[in-house]
């Protein structure tokens, strides 16, 4: 930390970035040396402080260079970079399908990463998407919760004992507002792919008035604080990074845990695209480096050994969840089978 | 000799056009195999995208009165199933946009029975695009529904790459292997020229005979007028070694008329300066008549040796009988003629030529050893060789002169006030040359001349 000097903190309404850009963002900060005009520009979806370590490492070996960080959702960040044509060197994501939107449809520039870092075939697409971090979603449960839930964590077993306290669980139970989250639509549809159990544990859910969200931190701000008994399909390395993660426990479902990738791309407005690169390039060592080891959840999340994986693979297929009927179509469903 | 005016090279000029042709063919099978092999990979993409194609068609469905469309998840992963491709599509109900890329251009053509496909460029890379048409009675209103897939040609680029490195390697080690070809074709159409070359120049300086060995159809001509070429100048030699004889013989019989009136007039004539003139006639006529008779003995070894007249010989017998008809003459000069021989050698021999040889030898020693000297005949026959070994007691040959001695008029220095031509160790030499036989000649250490003629057994 002491390489860099963390000058703006968080901003959540911040009235001169909105008048720069047409696009909402969440929170901005800058590292390095102090500038009005910095070196590199990130737009991201994950937060700060998720994000602060590797800015830190960067900055370390490269002492000069000045960054800016702005977070923005997942929505926001397409509707910059696709539609406005910000201008920026680095957008980060979780949005795996709308990362894939974005090189698909021309807005980012290729890579060739360095060939010391052992790259795995799943974490890079077309030379232009890249992964550095595979993360789960997980389910997040309070600890009276996990007694209930016994041995066996599974998709079927949750229905099983939902179904049997309807009352218990009335309003106690959270998971993503896939009409309002990237993420949390991106799961859903993994989640519907891989098994018709998905569309039964929502009814189930249903109809025991599941609380929705937008995001991730807060339903598990909710678990912790005891608002909810349990969340579902969020992204477990939130959970363990809570100064109170002790409090709750991280579940992987057994019969097949969704994971994400959080990847990164050069956006084509960006000004830098060498230093662009070379902070990509810092990214993948981080990720996959040997030193780090292969796949490394940078976020320190739970293993990923001991279940069945189902990592959502980088490519067009993710374009299919996006095409406006399609989406229509998978939001109607999901209605129905919620909101009762 | 002259040498030859040279231009050009049959062996570059071959070369240069087979490897010219290998080097064409080879690059056109690069070609042909590349061309081959874009058009296999073309039409494997047109197949997967119409593959896609008809997987979105197929999940189209009509729901009270309205187009449904369900795009499968595997419609546009299939896509990118090997390589890293980015993909397009495009819906259209009649001239109406439904979904996907609007901007994406339809290929022209489609039908609902026949897929359309066209290559084009479409945000920023080349794509080709496959168009699938369909009849839907939407309300009893006939409509068509277009679904067009497109994608990137990173794989049917890789491929065609992948396959012109392999046909290029293939173009190399087809025409390395040419070069090869090349060389032993360009070896083997040489060979009989350099064949016929060989055995020319190996031949003897008199081997005048027609080529006898085969050649190629192609070499006939060559052969033939070199074979006509030969039989004129064997023809022309012949001739004058025809006129050589004849003119000796004919110089000779007169020569022997004037000897013997010389003879004659000799003994009559008494005042001393008359009678020397005479004596240096006689020795003029003996020196002329020898030549003469050594010129025709040369022309008769010459004419004889093409065409030996072989039988066999007791070489003991023959060098006897010439000791016998020479003995006469080194009487005259009291030398003493020791013959030392075997009991008899056999050997295959033309007899005139032989007995010409070591009378020329015999008559050679006796003519250059003073008087009272002695002349040593032998006869051996080693393993393989038959030997005839005269030795005398003679001033020897002069140093450095053995060559010399063996050409034609040539005499050795000490030969002066010695009749003769010249001529006699050119006509022993011919002779063993003729019967693969050797002459040597060389000087003993107590003083006088070695010769000695060798001739394989039979």
């Amino acid at each position: 930390m002491r390489y860099f000097i963390l000058a703006i903190g968080m901003m959540w309404t911040l009235i001169g970035a909105q008048v720069l850009h047409g696009f909402e963002i969440e929170a901005r900060a800058t590292f390095g040396p102090p500038t009005n005009d910095p070196n590199l520009r990130i737009l991201s979806t994950a937060d700060i402080s998720y994000f602060e370590p590797m800015i830190a490492s960067f900055l370390e070996n490269n002492p000069d260079i000045s960054i800016d960080y702005t977070v923005a959702s997942s929505s926001q960040v397409m509707q910059a970079i696709a539609a406005e044509q910000a201008q920026f060197d680095l957008v980060i994501s979780s949005a795996m399908d709308l990362q894939i939107k974005l090189a698909n449809d021309g807005h980012a520039l290729r890579h060739a990463p360095l060939r010391t870092v052992e790259l795995p075939a799943w974490a890079h697409w077309n030379s232009m998407v890249f992964a550095f971090s595979q993360e789960p979603a997980a389910m997040v449960v309070s600890k009276a919760f996990l007694d209930q839930m016994g041995g066996t964590h599974t998709r079927q077993s949750l229905i099983g004992l939902i179904r049997k306290n309807p009352d218990k669980f009335r309003g106690r139970i959270g998971t993503y507002d896939i009409r309002r989250s990237g993420l949390g639509y991106l799961f859903a549809t993994q989640d519907a792919r891989g098994s018709e159990t998905y569309w039964r544990l929502m009814e189930v859910m249903g109809q025991s008035d599941v609380q929705l969200y937008c995001c991730s931190s807060d339903m598990i701000g909710d678990v912790l604080s005891g608002k909810l008994d349990m969340a579902y399909n969020v992204l477990g390395s939130y959970a363990q990074r809570h100064p109170h993660a002790d409090q709750v426990a991280i579940i992987l479902p057994q019969d097949m845990t969704t994971v994400m990738l959080r990847s990164v791309l050069i956006p084509k407005t960006t000004q830098q695209p060498a230093l662009a690169g070379l902070f990509l390039d810092h990214m993948l060592q981080r990720a996959f480096g040997t030193q780090t080891g292969a796949g490394r959840n940078l976020a320190g999340g739970p293993s990923l050994e001991s279940s069945a994986i189902n990592r959502i693979g980088l490519g067009p297929g993710l374009l299919v969840f996006l095409d406006r009927y399609k989406k229509q179509r998978f939001l109607s469903e999901w209605e129905s089978a919620i909101l009762q | 000799m002259t040498a030859p005016v040279v231009r050009g090279s049959i062996r570059r000029r071959l070369t240069i056009i087979f490897l010219s042709a290998a080097a064409a063919l080879s690059i056109l099978v690069v070609l042909a195999i590349e061309s081959v092999a874009r058009q296999a990979v073309q039409t494997s993409q047109d197949n997967i995208l119409f593959a896609s194609a008809v997987s979105i068609m197929d999940s189209v469905q009509l729901r009270d009165g309205q187009v449904v469309i369900d795009l499968p998840y595997s419609s546009l992963s299939m896509l990118d199933s090997v390589t890293d491709e980015r993909v397009f599509y495009a819906i259209y109900l009649d001239q109406d946009f439904v979904t996907g890329y609007d901007a994406l251009p339809i290929p022209a053509g489609v039908t609902d029975v026949k897929g359309a496909y066209q290559t084009a460029g479409f945000l920023g890379e080349t794509v080709r695009i496959t168009a699938v048409q369909r009849v839907f009675a939407i309300r009893d209103v006939a409509q068509n529904l277009t679904v067009a897939v497109a994608q990137t040609q990173t794989n049917v680029r890789q491929t065609v790459e992948q396959v012109r490195r392999w046909a290029i390697g293939m173009g190399l080690a087809f025409f390395m292997a040419s070069v090869g070809i090349t060389w032993i074709l360009v070896e083997f159409a040489t060979r009989p020229l350099r064949r016929l070359a060989q055995s020319i120049s190996r031949r003897g300086p008199k081997d005048l005979r027609p080529v006898a060995a085969s050649v190629p159809r192609e070499m006939a001509p060559l052969v033939t007028s070199l074979n006509s070429l030969m039989q004129r100048l064997q023809v022309s030699l012949k001739r004058s070694e025809e006129f050589i004889a004849e003119a000796a013989h004919r110089v000779r019989t007169p020569l022997a008329i004037v000897r013997t009136q010389a003879d004659v007039t000799l003994h009559r004539v008494e005042k001393e300066q008359n009678r020397k003139a005479l004596r240096d006639i006689v020795r003029a006529i003996d020196e002329s008549s020898r030549a003469a008779g050594q010129l025709l003995d040369h022309a008769m070894v010459t004419f004889r040796a093409d065409d030996l007249d072989r039988e066999r010989v007791d070489l003991t017998k023959l060098v006897h009988a010439s000791l016998e008809q020479l003995r006469p003459l080194a009487d005259l000069r009291d030398l003493d003629l020791v013959a030392q021989t075997a009991a008899s050698v056999w050997v295959q021999v033309d007899p005139i030529l032989i007995q010409n040889a070591v009378h020329n030898v015999l008559d050679n020693a006796i003519k250059y050893t003073p008087l009272l000297g002695q002349i040593q005949v032998s006869v051996q026959a080693t393993a393989t060789q038959a030997q005839i070994t005269v030795t005398d007691s003679g001033p020897g040959f002069p140093d450095g002169g053995k060559s010399l001695l063996t050409q034609r008029f040539q005499r050795g220095e000490n030969a002066r006030g010695v009749v003769g031509s010249g001529l006699g160790l050119t006509i022993v030499r011919d002779v063993m040359a003729a019967h693969n036989g050797t002459l040597e000649i060389s000087n003993i250490t107590q003083g006088g001349a070695c010769v000695i003629l060798s001739l394989p057994l039979e």
